[in-house]
């Protein structure tokens, strides 16, 4: 977990004191992205890489918006979508169902280990020929391929979660007489939150991937399924705004879950533990 | 009489792969309902250990523990335990108040009767103001008095103490040993004292217990025959309880040395 703005912990309470944020203008990653930016426009137009067919930056940031005045770009983006968030919020309900389920039962966890472990590394993108064997072309394979990938990433880091209870305060829950109910709602679960929005973040970047690289293979409709539509008819332009877009998408994924992420576990222990690492 | 607390022929072995630790030997005692028993002894030589034992939290490798005459095989009910690491023993994601509340909400308590509870006993450890802060922003010592205040709150019928006053101050740690024998007294709670403090153990106890090096056994079992009105200064100087104090210190100094002890029951 990564250092999340808090109070600094130690002092007397109450503490209510509003935290003032770091006022410090940050220019670091702006001129990243402008250097990014030039080089995207200056090298296609010295034809060094692939003469002609690498479009500056500034035509495909126009086609885009040209793009976006179009029915066809948001029904696909609507599209991709769709599969990523059903994909994604099945990937996470199992893998955490699964995961509190394989973490608190010390036989289960023992038996699937090795199962884990086999199945965890095999690249979704290898079982898309068996998925389309099963599922057809709809838009269901893409969901598929999604659950799988995500499905492992939450369930370790449930397990993780699992893991990092400790033993003290557990053995405090015991010996006041908790139930197993209590014990998961009060002392598993919220050890384990933090691990889960990770868990949720990784998911929904692999997600993201799979829901489009799906599209262009499979040609299920999306954005994907534009990209590789705008390829092979030659529309380079077109094809690099649409890949541009998914850039965008991405980026926003994961900016967005880390500000929830922040947003919700701004109280949380590990937050803070990290904050004041000894 | 009765029996409260009954051990017999305690042992436990921790194993794990390739590493075997005898914690305790063989540990027999009794205390009776409403008795202050204090439990001295080196460190490592198994106090916690018996404490998790007594508590169900972990099971004997041989020997019988019971509370109240029941074989404790898991967690018994009307038990407290104040654990020696009490920061973490805490939940950091709930306010002082939940932390003290959640217990009683097990037991099924009504709203109202929790909360008087709670503040009483917040009140009754000093920190009447804490109650809304979460844990992780109070000093060790605070801390560690939320901990006390958790466990007296839960009106427990035993309550075992794992060198709860160790992270305060002399004055505070002054009026905890105070309140805990005001609380003793005043409801009968039968009382297992784990302390590193000899002065302490003496203080507090009507009774205290020596234990061995491991693998431990019981050394002395120290009749503490003080009156029970006690008062830091006028007790604590009293020859009586010097002399007292020098035995419990003859004990712990055999302890150390490894010499076996007579294992006497008094
Ligand atoms: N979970 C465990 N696994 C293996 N060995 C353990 C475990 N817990 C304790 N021990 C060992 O058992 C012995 C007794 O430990 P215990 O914590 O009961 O001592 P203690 O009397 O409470 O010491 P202290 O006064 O320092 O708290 C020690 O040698 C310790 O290393
Ligand atoms: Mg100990």
């Amino acid at each position: 977990m990564t250092a999340l703005d808090t109070a600094p912990p130690g002092q007397a309470p109450p503490v209510t004191t509003p935290r003032p944020r770091g006022r410090r203008p940050r220019v670091a990653p702006f001129v990243g992205i402008a250097v990014a930016a030039l080089i995207a426009e200056i090298v296609p137009r010295t034809g060094v890489i692939a003469d002609g067919v690498l479009p500056p930056l500034s035509s495909v940031v126009a086609e885009l918006v040209s793009e976006a005045g179009e029915a066809t770009l948001w029904q696909a983006l609507g599209r991709t979508l769709r599969t990523w968030a059903i994909g994604l919020t099945a990937a996470v309900v199992a893998g955490v169902a699964a995961g509190l389920l394989i973490g608190l039962v010390p036989v289960l966890r023992a038996v699937t280990a090795s199962t884990v472990e086999f199945l965890r590394p095999i690249p979704s993108v290898a079982l898309i020929p068996a998925v389309i064997l099963i599922f057809g072309t709809d838009f269901e394979s893409g969901v598929v391929l999604i659950v799988y990938a995500g499905f492992w990433q939450v369930l370790v880091q449930v397990l993780y979660g699992i893991q990092d209870v400790d033993p003290v305060t557990y053995d405090t829950a015991r010996s006041y007489r908790f139930g197993l109910r209590a014990r998961v709602l009060h002392v598993v679960w919220p050890t384990t939150l933090p691990f889960v929005f990770t868990g949720i973040r990784l998911a929904a970047s692999v997600a993201l991937v799979l829901a489009i690289t799906g599209e262009l293979v499979i040609g299920t409709p999306g954005i994907g399924q534009l990209i590789s539509v705008a390829q092979s008819s030659g529309a380079t332009t077109r094809m690099f705004a649409l890949v541009l877009l998914t850039g965008l998408l991405g980026t926003l994924v994961n900016v967005g879950f880390r500000y929830a992420e922040r947003a919700a576990l701004g109280w949380h222990p590990s937050v803070r533990r990290s904050e004041n690492a000894r | 009489m009765t029996e409260m607390v009954t051990v017999k022929g305690l042992n436990k072995v921790y194993e794990s792969t390739g590493r075997r630790v005898e914690a305790i030997g063989d540990i027999t005692f009794a205390v009776a309902r409403g008795e202050f028993a204090c439990i001295v002894g080196p460190s490592g030589a198994g106090k916690t250990t018996l404490l998790k034992c007594l508590a169900g939290l972990l099971a004997p490798t041989a020997g019988e523990v019971r509370i109240d005459g029941t074989p404790v095989t898991g967690p018994p009910p009307g038990m407290a335990v104040v654990f020696q690491e009490y920061g973490r023993s805490l939940f950091p994601w709930k306010t002082v108040r939940q932390n003290i509340d959640l217990p009683l909400r097990q037991k099924k308590l009504p709203r109202d009767r929790r909360e008087k509870l709670v503040t009483e006993s917040l009140a009754a450890v000093g920190l009447a103001d804490a109650g809304d802060s979460y844990s992780w922003q109070l000093s060790g010592g605070m801390q560690q008095r939320v901990a006390i205040a958790r466990a007296i709150a839960y009106e427990p019928q035993v309550l075992l103490m794992d060198e709860p006053f160790a992270a305060v101050d002399a004055q505070t740690r002054a009026d905890l040993e105070d309140l805990v024998r005001s609380l003793w007294r005043s409801l009968g709670i039968t009382t297992l004292f784990v302390t590193h403090d000899i002065d302490e153990a003496v203080y507090l106890g009507e009774r205290v217990l020596v234990l061995s090096a491991s693998p431990t056994h019981v050394l002395d079992d120290v009749r503490i025959g003080l009156p029970a009105d006690r008062d830091q200064v006028t007790s604590r100087s009293t020859p009586e309880f010097a002399a007292l104090r020098a035995r419990v210190h003859r004990g712990i100094q055999d302890a150390k040395a490894g010499r076996r002890g007579t294992g006497a029951a008094a």
